[in-house]
């Protein structure tokens, strides 16, 4: 396309469909402690 | 719901609910927000209501582009997410999984930092260290309630945990003898101020922790005036060295080094990019939580400063990829392609449910921000939740429970916030903490447009940002 570039992501919609499985990271655990930072993490479902 | 703005030259237009990002060129990001209730919008039309700036061809080619977005469903995507919550929530509440936890190995700390949440490790409470026997049923208890989850967190905080360092290791001895019988993976955090911080203690570290979060402001000055030792000098020369070596031993990976900027270094940019120079790749900076009467109170007259700082952040985090010198700011990750599904996204941090914590008696709060509050005592390792309402007040709250978060563009990314900020700020956890959630989407549009200032980058990709995940 001539005038949109789409980054690649994730789409929310088709990920209702394996999503949930709840191995990825709690963002706490990470660096914050004090804000929530969902976004910053990755998924780690194997059959996504 | 489109969000649409301008940064560092990029056109950036977000889909919020299908989670697609578009950069686009002028004439798309002027007829993108006209186009939503109009899909055959006449071009004459067009062509006024964008000022009469645009030629016919290049108007008919950007109409005809966002109208294959609309069809693909990248564009203009409708909110079909909450009836899904709404059961995801129900299943929570019937089988609740425990899968992360905050375990307060010390209620004592040897600096007195003085924006401390935990008041010097205490907490509201009394100064105590966590015995191997409680910890041990702690993790007892996080194996028990994890259902199927394979992979279990847990953060040894404080306080201090390095004052008691030697239940710390004793404690992942024993998780380690449990994985292979439970079929699970402990995943060990270990969060520090660095004082005690020695060699030993980092060879265990580098061994068996998954990520290790080194508690450092940034400039010398700014440390020491927030991060005073019992007697009243600075930590900076004390821990500066020991954190140098412990990202060296690392090779750069699953650590952090963590800061709190306050209204007294509101150019925390400058903090950021300190710590980088020293040699740090991996780094968090986040704005300090107090009560507003405090002095070193982040204030809303502050906003345009700490809003302008994360622009120069976000622009240097930049120039300084492109030239082969790596940083990451935590606050800038943002995993566009294999973020998280829209179950994670729409249930937050788990606070109270998947993730809990744990006071060095065996107490259970819903997180390490609520410890030593008595209205949000869930129960104990030993006898389980006993406070059934408060388990089911944060297995319910969720971005639609909270009224302002369903038209923020953000809600995606953030996940309706953090729900201590929210109780402390509206006295509801489904409240809004409104001064955090202006910094949130600031840095999420920073994110965002630095992902689109890099995409092309050939190096981009190889050097990662820092996911903290261990192997398993």
């Amino acid at each position: 396309m001539k005038h949109i570039r789409t980054l690649n992501t994730r789409d929310y919609k088709k990920s209702m469909a394996k999503g949930g499985c709840g191995e990825c990271q709690t963002s706490c655990q990470s660096a914050c402690k004090t804000s929530c930072t969902v976004g910053n993490q990755s998924c780690e479902n194997k059959k996504r | 719901m489109i969000h649409q703005y301008k940064s560092n030259g990029f056109n950036i237009v977000l889909d919020v609910e299908s989670g697609a990002v578009h950069i686009v060129d002028d004439v798309a990001y002027d007829l993108i927000p006209l186009m939503e209730e109009r899909p055959d919008i006449d071009i004459r039309e067009a062509a006024s209501l964008t000022g009469n700036k645009y030629g016919e061809e290049e108007l008919k080619e950007a109409i005809s582009e966002i109208n294959r977005l609309r069809e693909e469903g990248t564009l203009y995507a409708k909110d079909i997410y909450e009836p899904y919550v709404d059961k995801f929530s129900e299943s929570k509440a019937k089988d609740p999984v425990v899968k992360a936890m905050c375990l307060h190995i010390a209620h004592d700390c040897n600096l007195r930092c003085k924006y401390c949440f935990a008041e010097e490790g205490e907490y509201h409470g009394r100064r105590a260290l966590m015995s191997f026997e409680v910890g041990a049923k702690a993790l007892d208890y996080l194996i028990e309630h994890s259902g199927n989850r394979r992979n279990l967190e847990v953060d040894f905080f404080g306080g201090e945990p390095t004052m008691n360092f030697e239940v710390v290791k004793k404690l992942v001895e024993y998780g380690r003898s449990k994985e292979k019988e439970f079929n699970k993976n402990f995943r060990f955090t270990l969060t520090t101020n660095g004082v005690l911080l020695n060699d030993e203690m980092l060879e265990f570290a580098n061994k068996e922790m998954g990520n290790l979060v080194l508690s450092i402001d940034g400039r010398k000055e700014v440390n020491d005036r927030m991060r005073p030792t019992a007697t009243g000098t600075g930590s900076y020369d004390i821990i500066l060295p020991k954190f140098l070596k412990a990202a060296e031993l690392r090779e750069q990976k699953n650590y952090y080094v963590r800061g709190t900027y306050t209204h007294y270094n509101r150019d925390f940019a400058a903090d950021v990019l300190h710590l980088n120079d020293l040699g740090f790749e991996q780094i968090s900076v986040e704005p300090v939580v107090c009560d507003p009467k405090e002095p070193y109170a982040l204030k809303e007259e502050d906003l345009d400063t700490l809003l302008e700082q994360y622009d120069i952040l976000a622009e240097e985090v930049i120039k300084r990829r492109k030239s082969g010198k790596f940083i990451n700011f935590f606050h800038f990750m943002i995993d566009l392609k294999g973020g998280p599904c829209i179950a994670k996204r729409l249930s937050g941090c788990g606070s109270g449910g998947e993730y809990i914590s744990v006071t060095p008696w065996g107490d259970i709060y819903p997180c390490h921000q609520f410890t030593g509050e008595e209205k949000f005592l869930m129960g104990n390792v030993f006898e389980g939740i006993k406070n059934d309402k408060i388990a089911a007040l944060f297995a319910s709250s969720n971005v639609y429970t909270k009224e302002e978060c369903k038209a923020c563009f953000a809600k995606f990314y953030c996940s309706g916030g953090c729900a201590a900020n929210s109780y402390h700020a509206t006295g509801d956890i489904n409240g809004n903490y409104t001064l955090g959630c202006t910094l949130q989407r600031k840095r999420i549009e920073c994110a965002i447009m630095i992902k689109a200032a890099l995409a092309d980058e050939e190096d981009f990709n190889d050097k990662q940002e820092n996911t903290s995940i261990a192997a398993d």
